[in-house]
């Protein structure tokens, strides 16, 4: 039969990127400073690597966001991308878009969406409008059905709704310069599409059935930590979705993986390659210890990345980041 | 060599079906790959398609990739049933279509 027997995922992602020349695997910058700034979360998806709830309580303090602020600074920093947990819970949210406006910098926050319907938080959009930032919104699945079985009853409903309510900010509208990405990611245990086929399928219910519209839809394999590794153990599908992410290893996707060009810093100012090592707690190696601010960015930016067998979501078929598949 | 004639690890040696003739196992996946990728029809019309041969040519490893390929385009779980649908129609009324022999013969050999 030929069928070789692979449990050490880890050990054949290495292998994998030694036969293409990319192990041990660099950074080559950092140019997105990505920033977890809590754990706190109004809900929790079944699929969430951090973890997220309402019961949890880390959040980012004001003066970590501000030497985040100076770190974001750097010339070479083109990108700031605000997550958690939902980063609305974080109180020092809006200073932080705010400061973070200032410095002529893209300024992503991820959102839930329906988050921004509940009460204390219903300022935000326009917060984020005055500010310039761009909203990249989770819609796991444009059918409803499936984004409510991954995040929770009426979930879609209030999702589309918050969507209408960006839309009338002009997030989405062509000209107004408010982007509105979406996020898809699959509901089980299987690998998404091509992103620019899901796209069209989104537009077309989004828009068609629902009145919506929005700019990008990024497509995320769903990495293998978390509550998602959970699933994936207890439902039986562990081995075969990591066999499926490994048989679509894709040398191109792994030449561009995010991590190479992102720092993550957690909400105590850690340092991540990403933030699926974060979840894992798996700190940057790197020559001189410490939190954001303490380390030079010119050190973390040749940084050896620390792999496991994780990664594979990162370089499956077209690939998958923050910002959607790697390549077309 | 193990127990059971169809293995669910099985699915994964597909791409070795060529052993033994590679020159014939190239030659059916470059046809494979053209006659199921989009070209005037799309991947999702193909797929939902290939699902519905592969339920009623009862060939669980089809069943297995199509179903996911099926989810991974965003294909709703009502759209593939209605997919099975058409192919357990055509089977029905494959078989009910030969009834017409039986029915010729009848005819004929009937006082
Ligand atoms: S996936 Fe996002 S919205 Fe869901 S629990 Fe985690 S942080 Fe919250
Ligand atoms: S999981 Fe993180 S460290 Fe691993 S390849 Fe993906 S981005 Fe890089």
């Amino acid at each position: 039969m030929g069928l070789k027997e692979k449990t050490d995922f880890a050990g054949n992602f290495i292998e994998k990127l030694s036969i293409c020349g990319l192990y041990p695997l660099y950074a080559t910058g950092v140019e997105i400073l990505q920033m977890n700034i809590t754990r706190r979360c109004n809900l929790s998806c079944k699929h969430c690597h951090v973890q997220a709830g309402p019961g949890r309580t880390e959040n980012m303090t004001r003066e970590t966001m501000a030497r985040c602020i100076r770190a974001a600074g750097d010339p070479g920093i083109t990108t700031v991308d605000i997550t958690g947990g939902a980063p609305e819970m974080n109180p020092d949210l809006e200073w932080l878009v705010v400061e973070m406006g200032k410095l002529d910098k893209r300024v992503l926050v991820r959102s839930n969406l329906v988050i921004l319907l509940e009460e204390g938080f219903r300022h935000l959009p326009a917060v984020f409008a005055a500010n310039g930032v761009e909203v990249v919104g989770s819609l796991p699945d444009y059918l409803g059905e499936g984004t409510e079985r991954q995040r929770g009853r009426d979930v879609f409903g209030r999702a589309i709704e918050a969507i209408r309510l960006l839309n009338g900010l002009g997030y989405g509208k062509p000209g107004s310069g408010l982007v509105l990405d979406l996020v898809h990611n699959p509901v089980g245990a299987y690998l998404p599409g091509e992103q620019k086929h899901l796209e069209t399928e989104y537009r077309r219910v989004l828009g068609g059935v629902h009145g919506v519209s929005f700019n990008g839809l990024f497509c995320l394999v769903n990495c293998p930590v978390g509550r998602y590794l959970d699933y994936l153990k207890n439902s039986g599908n562990l081995r075969d979705y990591l066999m499926s992410l490994e048989a679509s290893f894709n040398p191109e996707s792994a030449g561009r993986v995010m991590c190479r060009t992102t720092l993550s810093v957690g909400w105590d100012g850690s340092l991540y390659d990403c933030d699926f090592n974060q979840a894992l707690n798996l700190e940057v190696s790197c020559s001189e210890k410490g939190k954001i601010g303490d380390i030079d960015l010119p050190v973390l930016a040749g940084r050896e990345i620390r792999l496991g067998g994780h990664c594979l979501a990162c370089t499956a078929g077209a690939g998958s980041s923050c910002q959607g598949s790697l390549t077309e | 060599m193990s127990e059971n004639y169809y293995e669910k690890a099985d699915l994964e040696d597909f791409p070795n079906i060529g052993e033994y003739a590679p020159e014939a196992g190239e030659k059916f996946f470059e046809y494979y790959t053209v006659a199921t990728g989009a070209g005037k029809l799309s991947e999702r019309e193909k797929s939902l398609i290939a699902l519905a041969v592969a339920t009623v040519r009862h060939c669980p490893y089809c069943i297995d990739a199509y179903t996911g390929k099926c989810l991974s385009l965003g294909i709703g779980k009502d759209e593939m049933m209605e997919a099975v649908h058409v192919g357990a129609a055509m089977a029905a009324g494959d078989i009910l279509a030969h009834a017409t022999q039986m029915r010729k013969i009848i005819k004929k050999k009937e006082m």
